[in-house]
């Protein structure tokens, strides 16, 4: 896979402007080709290389679960090592849930759940609770300082 | 309502991973017999009210040239140190996420942070500044260590109205 240091600096550029000033327009692309004095089929080009390496995972909107009306919460719970894959399968065929990681700590696997209710929240998590036979806890933000996704690409040695 | 049905729709497309095309707008725009032009302002005015956080590309940490990316929670001696240490971890831009939790009484650490870095070096610095700067002494590092499942949330899917 392509690793940021391998990175030209026009890729850096275009994730620069992808991440942080997509512009607003019927023809994005072209406009950050204008910007960079490039050719809109060249921008294409590198960002399908940069998609196909994995790079980008995707382009597109980021929504504002709060905003929205919805519920999310960080849960995390304490699953015996052989249980691991069989509770797992439970909690990640579950709507809402968008990520899960097993951690080094006595909670070791840790998911976060978002529902249109904080009500609706509390039934899937009593639900995996019965499907799965742990115990859950359920940790909502009360105060959010920062959530940010994009990530400056500056020269891979200022990293 | 805030956004209408037509707004459902447009969300519903960002969500995904909208066309690698010169004109990414135009296919959602027939479907909704609307003009590319209404889209965009619409996509702008949902951006304006927040419901749309960010347009634009989603990496992957590990591939942008971060290996290290660790989860500390802070545990914090009294409340009212709280929001100082949030508003300082909040302006560290190798922290993604800072969020104050509400946690279980035998869980201690209700201050929440994502540290993306380079290497081990740097995270090790970044928690000794943090520790410093905050006067915050306990916390804890929760590593990832297999990925399970991550992907966008789907709002506004046919079964899940939201």
């Amino acid at each position: 896979m392509k690793e940021m240091n391998e990175l030209s600096r026009t890729d850096r550029e275009i994730l620069n402007i992808l991440q942080a000033d997509f512009p607003l327009t019927t023809s994005p692309y072209r406009d950050v080709a204008k910007s960079l004095n490039l050719d809109e089929e060249e921008v294409i080009a590198r960002i399908q290389a940069m998609k196909k390496s994995g790079l980008i995972r995707r382009i597109g909107g980021i929504m504002d679960a709060r905003s929205l009306g919805f519920y999310s919460t960080l849960c995390a719970c304490k699953v015996p090592e052989q249980r691991i894959d069989e509770v797992a399968g439970i909690i990640n065929r579950q709507k809402g849930v968008t990520h899960n990681y097993i951690r080094d700590h006595e909670y070791n696997m840790w998911f976060t759940l978002t529902a249109p209710s904080q009500d609706e929240a509390m039934q899937i998590l009593k639900s995996l609770q019965n499907d799965a036979g742990i115990e859950v806890i359920s940790m909502p933000a009360k105060q959010v300082y920062k959530i940010k996704v994009s990530f400056e690409m500056s020269e891979p040695d200022a990293l | 309502m805030p956004y209408d049905s037509t707004d459902r729709e447009i969300m519903r497309f960002l969500q995904g991973d909208i066309p690698l095309a010169s004109r990414p707008y135009k296919n959602l725009a027939e479907r909704l017999e609307l003009s590319e032009e209404e889209i965009v302002l619409r996509v702008s005015k949902l951006r304006e009210k927040g419901f749309l956080r960010r347009m634009g590309a989603v990496l992957r940490h590990r591939q942008a040239g971060f290996a290290v990316n660790a989860m500390v929670a802070w545990k914090l001696e009294n409340e009212e140190e709280a929001d100082r240490a949030g508003k300082i971890m909040a302006g560290y831009k190798e922290i993604s996420h800072c969020y104050i939790r509400e946690v279980p009484p035998d869980f201690d650490y209700s201050v929440f942070s994502m540290i993306h870095v380079k290497n081990e070096e740097r995270l090790a610095e970044i928690i000794e500044e943090i520790s410093l700067r905050t006067g915050i002494g306990k916390y804890i590092i929760i590593r990832s260590s297999r990925e399970l499942k991550k992907e966008s949330m789907q709002y506004f899917t046919p079964e899940g109205e939201g």
